[in-house]
């Protein structure tokens, strides 16, 4: 008996690893199983096809749109030159750049005024007793599930010529003619700070949402001034959410479809435009493409940028 | 009462420094300025005249005009196939994932996993939308098969997504002990998921749902590019219309939207603030 146990105890020891190794298997084959379509849809139909765009960008186009499989790296040198059709010789063209330039100067301007509208409210919102809270998160998210395209409408029935801003200032006796608003820069910044606004002031409200306010009393009974507080305890504080904001606000306003189409009116092209155009009417899907590549480099620049942004702060705080 | 006595009182400090005084002007001109656009094109799809602008008398004919006009029912029709659809297949996924996120342990890749599923939401919208395209065009030349699946599939990838986040928040949030009482009571992992872990994580998983829908149904851009022929949905139709010019049929098919989207979200809102 008392030998029979002896033999069994290294049995039993080994059966229980082989049990153990048996359901971290299957602990494994389960996770496997789950997570295979989520990774496997997003993997091949969302990260994939980039790589097919990076290929269409070295083709050249076909006659009724798609792509000639040939290799040309005509849409890059398109990018900056004009090829003359007699006599193939290139000149320097800057239509695409300034395209190029007006989108970063919108999406940049759009940033900064999210920023500057943004700031106050995740601020006041975080300041207000937590039951209110909620009412203003809600009231600030609600517009942002709104569909981007009825919200651009709803801005250009306001800043039309006979829109009601206008017929406002008309009827208030300030001007005597409408204001042309529409189809301007203008119109556009306007449209993308009213699209983008959300995805400021959620972070940095986020950032703020746990800040023990009696933090700026301490400063204060320090003889800190009030813009002393703010620059030393307030802005530290909200930075890493400042710039997720920023990085929320520009990647999709320098991708910006809608808002320059029906604001911009189709003169006041972004890349986002340029992009479609070249799949649509314009027919050369490899400078679209290209054009594409080109807009995915910088917003990975400026994810990097921001990571580092975030990541020095979290060094200077430690 | 207290209010007005409180002014002859001494004021306690960290109430004074935290009130930005020009701040709680600004959020509510902020809050004027989100609500007002909207505010318009709704008030204005009741008037009962051509104008979007001039009052006249409060009416639904507009409403009636859009429910008879066929080209809208047909791309309502199409919107809601889409979107039903792709909210079913992503929030399957997007369970599954989560579930294999926050409840498989820690084991490496796993945020690198996390990173490819919220992926859609990294890329500019135009990008992924000629990705898409590409690669669609060459598959459809490849398998010979078109329809509406494709439109349908490439709503699915980015609803993933937004459907994740709110059940994987309601995971994170659940405690482990009901499923490791159910595994103690010899339950199988199959049925610790269908009775316990399942009836607790329905809230996230509504509201996931929820949430994919509103966003296929709002998506322009990535259905404008893919979307084949007679594959009309009822944003595409919409900016259509704009492109001619504002009439207000067009805000009464967008005050149905609003409406819509407003009562989805309000929900999802209240199913996640149930759970704290």
């Amino acid at each position: 008996m008392g030998a029979a146990a002896h033999i069994a105890r290294p049995d039993a020891a080994t059966r229980l690893r082989a049990a153990q190794e048996v359901r971290a298997r299957q602990r494994r084959r389960t996770r496997l199983f789950l997570l295979a379509p989520a990774l496997g849809i997003i993997g091949i139909f969302g990260l994939f096809p980039l790589s097919i765009a990076l290929v269409y960008s070295f083709l050249e186009p076909g006659t009724y749109g798609g792509v000639e499989w040939v290799f040309s790296y005509d849409a890059y040198v398109q990018f900056l030159f004009e090829r003359d059709i007699f006599d193939d010789t290139l000149s320097f063209n800057s239509a695409y750049l300034q395209i190029f330039g007006r989108s970063f100067g919108l999406a940049i301007t759009t940033m900064i005024g999210t920023l500057i509208l943004g700031f106050p409210v995740a601020y006041f919102i975080a300041a207000r007793p937590p039951e209110q809270r909620n009412f203003w998160l809600f009231a600030i998210t609600l517009p942002f599930w709104t569909n981007l395209l009825i919200r651009t409408y709803s801005m250009l029935l306001i800043v039309r010529d006979e829109g009601f801003v206008n017929l406002m200032l008309m009827k208030l006796g300030l001007i005597s003619e409408p204001l042309e608003m529409l189809y301007t820069d203008g119109a556009v910044l306007a449209g993308l700070v009213y699209s983008y606004l959300p995805f400021m002031i959620l972070p940095i409200y986020a950032s703020l949402e746990k800040f023990d306010f009696s933090l700026l009393e301490a400063g204060h009974d320090l003889y800190a001034t009030r813009t002393q507080v703010f620059r030393h305890i307030i802005i530290p504080i909200t930075r890493p959410g400042i710039v997720a904001g920023c990085v929320l606000v520009l990647i999709p306003a320098l991708g910006a479809y809608i808002t320059p189409e029906l604001l911009g009116g189709g003169k006041k092209l972004m890349i986002g435009n340029l992009i479609a155009l070249q799949f649509g009417s314009g027919r050369n899907w490899p400078f679209g493409a290209a054009a594409a590549l080109i807009l995915m480099a910088v917003v990975l620049i400026a994810l990097l940028v921001s990571l580092r942004a975030g990541a020095s702060k979290e060094g200077g705080h430690g | 009462m207290d209010k007005l006595l409180s002014i002859f009182r001494p004021s306690t400090g960290s109430r004074e420094l935290r009130r930005q005084p020009l701040f709680t002007g600004m959020s509510w001109l902020v809050l004027l300025f989100l609500y007002a656009p909207i505010a318009v094109l709704v008030v204005f799809s009741f008037n009962d005249n051509r104008s979007v602008v001039r009052w006249t008398e409060f009416s639904l004919r507009w409403y009636a005009a859009a429910l008879e006009n066929d080209d809208i029912r047909r791309s309502a029709m199409i919107s809601i196939q889409v979107a039903l659809s792709a909210t079913v297949f992503s929030t399957i996924i997007a369970t599954m994932a989560a579930l294999a996120t926050t409840r498989g342990g820690v084991y490496r890749g796993r945020s690198a996993a996390i990173a490819l599923i919220n992926q859609p939401l990294m890329i500019p919208e135009i990008v992924t939308a000629i990705a898409t395209l590409a690669f669609f065009s060459i598959l459809r030349q490849l398998t010979g098969v078109t329809g509406i699946g494709w439109l349908i599939l490439a709503h699915t990838v980015f609803c993933v997504p937004f459907a994740y986040m709110p059940i994987r928040a309601r995971l994170s949030d659940m405690s482990v002990t009901y499923e490791a009482a159910a595994a103690d009571l010899y339950a199988t992992p199959w049925q610790t998921f269908r009775h316990v872990t399942l009836p607790l994580l329905m809230p996230g998983v509504m509201a996931g749902a929820m949430l994919a829908f509103v966003v296929s149904l709002d998506d322009v851009i990535i259905t404008l590019l893919v979307a084949g022929p007679g594959e009309t949905t009822l944003p595409i139709y919409i900016l259509g219309q704009i492109r001619r010019g504002v009439t207000p049929e067009v805000n009464a098919v967008s005050t149905i939207l609003i409406g819509l989207t407003v009562t989805m979200v309000t929900l999802t809102f209240f199913l996640q603030r149930k759970r704290k």
